[in-house]
C-alpha cells in the first residue's frame, strides 16, 4: 500500500506525459500535436515538483519557527521552464501560421500531398 | 482529474474545445503545484497555462480556420491508432518498471533534497536576507541559469517576430494602419469591467515584481501578468487604440533593455571587483545590501523583458489577423 500511495506521483506523471507523447505522435492536426507537447511539458514541470515535496514541509519562504521546507531548487528551475516553455510554444504556433499560409493547410497529411505536387 | 482533462484532449475532435479543456488541464496543475507546497510556480502557471498559452493558441486557431474544410476530420487520417497506442505502452511500462525505483513522494531523505537544497534553505537568511529562498535562488544562487533562460525566451521572441512580424511583410503595408478586428468595441458591459479591472491587474503586476522578495512572485510572473493587463485591453479596444498608447518599436526596444539590464548588472558586479554576477561586490560595505540590490534589478530585468515578449508575440499573431486574410485572397485570384 506504501508502494502505491509512494509513487502514486509518478504513475499520474507517466500517464500525462504518454499522454501527451501519443497526441504527438498520432495526431496529424498541428495545434494539437503542440498542445500534446505541452501536456508532456507539464508532466515533467509535475514530476520536478512532486520530488521537491517534503512531508509536513512549508513553502519555501522562510519564517521563524519553521524548520522543514520544500526543496526550493526544482521550484525555481520549473518557473522558468514555464515562462520559456510559452515562448517556444508560441514559436511553434507563429511556424503553423506561416506553413498554413505557405500550404493552406495545417493537417500534416495533407501538407505532405501538397509538398509532394509543388 | 488531470489525467481525465488530458484525455478529453485526445478524444475531442473541435480544436476549440481543445484548447478550453487545455486551459481547464492547466488551472488545474496550477493548484496541484499549490498543493505540493510550490506557491510561486503555481502562480507562473495559472497566468501563463491558463492565460496567455491558449490566447495564443485560438489566435492561431483563428488565423488558420477560414478556408477549411467544413468537415476535415471526414477524411479518414491515414495514420494507422494502433501502432502510437503500442509504442506508447511500452513507454509507459518500461517508465513504471523504472519508478519503482524512485524515492516515495514526500521522502525527507530523498537525493534531491540533500544536495543543494539544505545549503539554500540554512545559509539564504544570512548570506542573501530574503525570505522567499525560490527568489535568492533564482537570480542570486543560479543567477546563470536564469540569464540562459531570459536570452532563450528573447530568441523565441525574435523568432515570433521575425516569422509574423511587419518586418517579413515585404508588401511594405504598415500593420497598424489597417482598421481593427475587435468587434467587443460595441460592448458598453466589457468596456467598463475591462476599465475597472485593467488598473488592478497592473497595480497587481507590480505588486507581485516588488514584493517578490517576501511573498511568492518576482520577475517572470510580474512580467506576464502585466503583459494580461494589456492583451484585455487589445481584445476589447482593438489593436490600434493599443498603438496609440505604446508603439511597437517601444516594446522591442523594452525586449533588448530587460536582456540588457539583467546582463548589465553582471557586468557592473565585474567592474566593481566581483565575478560575474556576483552581487556582493556591488556594495562593499554591506554585501547583504548588494545582494538585495542585485535581486531587485535583475528582476526588473526580466519582469520587462518578460513582458515585452509576451506582448510583442500577442501583438505579431493578432496584426496578423487583421492582414492575412486579404493576402489570402490575392493568392487565390
Amino acid at each position: 500500500m506504501s508502494i502505491v500511495l509512494g509513487l502514486f506521483n509518478y504513475w499520474v506523471v507517466i500517464a500525462l506525459m504518454m499522454i501527451g507523447f501519443y497526441l504527438v505522435i498520432a495526431t496529424s492536426n498541428l495545434i494539437k500535436k503542440i498542445i500534446g507537447l505541452n501536456i508532456f511539458q507539464t508532466s515533467v514541470f509535475i514530476l520536478y515538483i512532486s520530488i521537491g515535496k517534503v512531508k509536513g514541509g512549508a513553502a519555501p519562504i522562510l519564517e521563524e519557527g519553521t524548520e522543514l521546507y520544500a526543496n526550493p531548487l526544482p521550484h525555481v528551475l520549473i518557473l522558468t521552464a514555464i515562462v520559456v516553455g510559452v515562448a517556444t510554444t508560441a514559436l511553434g504556433l507563429a511556424l503553423i501560421v506561416r506553413i498554413k499560409e505557405a500550404y493552406g493547410s495545417i493537417n500534416e497529411n495533407e501538407i505532405r500531398e501538397k509538398g509532394g505536387t509543388t | 482529474m488531470l489525467v481525465a482533462t488530458a484525455l478529453a484532449s485526445i478524444f475531442i475532435r473541435d480544436l476549440f474545445a481543445v484548447i478550453m479543456v487545455f486551459g481547464i488541464y492547466s488551472l488545474v496543475c496550477a493548484g496541484f503545484f499549490l498543493n505540493l507546497n510550490a506557491p510561486d510556480v503555481a502562480l507562473t502557471e495559472a497566468a501563463i497555462g491558463a492565460g496567455i498559452a491558449p490566447i495564443l493558441m485560438l489566435g492561431t486557431l483563428a488565423l488558420t480556420r477560414h478556408s477549411w474544410d467544413p468537415e476535415p476530420h471526414a477524411k479518414k487520417s491515414k495514420h494507422n491508432p494502433l501502432l502510437p497506442l503500442i509504442v506508447v505502452t511500452i513507454t509507459g511500462a518500461a517508465l513504471v518498471y523504472a519508478s519503482f525505483d524512485m524515492p516515495h513522494y514526500g521522502d525527507v531523505t530523498a537525493p534531491a533534497n540533500n544536495h543543494v537544497a539544505p545549503r539554500y534553505l540554512q545559509d539564504s537568511a544570512t548570506e542573501i536576507d530574503i525570505p522567499n529562498v525560490v527568489t535568492s535562488v533564482l537570480a542570486s544562487y543560479r543567477g546563470f541559469d536564469t540569464l540562459g533562460e531570459v536570452f532563450v525566451i528573447f530568441t523565441a521572441g525574435i523568432g515570433v517576430l521575425a516569422l509574423l512580424g511587419f518586418l517579413s511583410d515585404g508588401s511594405g503595408r504598415k500593420y497598424w494602419q489597417f482598421a481593427d478586428t475587435a468587434s467587443l468595441r460595441r460592448h458598453t458591459v466589457l468596456h467598463v469591467i475591462a476599465k475597472i479591472l485593467i488598473p488592478l491587474i497592473l497595480l497587481y503586476a507590480f505588486y507581485v515584481q516588488f514584493h517578490g522578495d517576501y511573498s511568492p512572485g518576482g520577475g517572470f510572473q510580474a512580467g506576464v501578468i502585466f503583459a494580461t493587463a494589456f492583451i484585455l485591453y487589445t481584445m476589447v479596444s482593438g489593436l490600434q487604440a493599443v498603438y496609440k498608447i505604446i508603439r511597437p518599436e517601444f516594446i522591442y526596444l523594452m525586449m533588448v533593455i530587460g536582456v540588457m539590464l539583467y546582463a548589465g548588472t553582471g557586468l557592473v558586479a565585474m567592474f566593481m571587483g566581483g565575478n560575474y554576477l556576483d552581487y556582493n561586490a556591488l556594495d562593499h560595505h554591506d554585501p547583504v545590501h548588494g545582494q538585495h540590490l542585485g535581486i531587485l534589478l535583475v528582476e526588473l530585468g526580466v519582469g520587462i523583458c518578460v513582458a515585452a515578449v509576451m506582448m510583442s508575440v500577442f501583438f505579431n499573431f493578432a496584426g496578423r489577423g487583421i492582414h492575412v486574410p486579404e493576402d489570402n485572397k490575392e493568392g487565390g485570384q
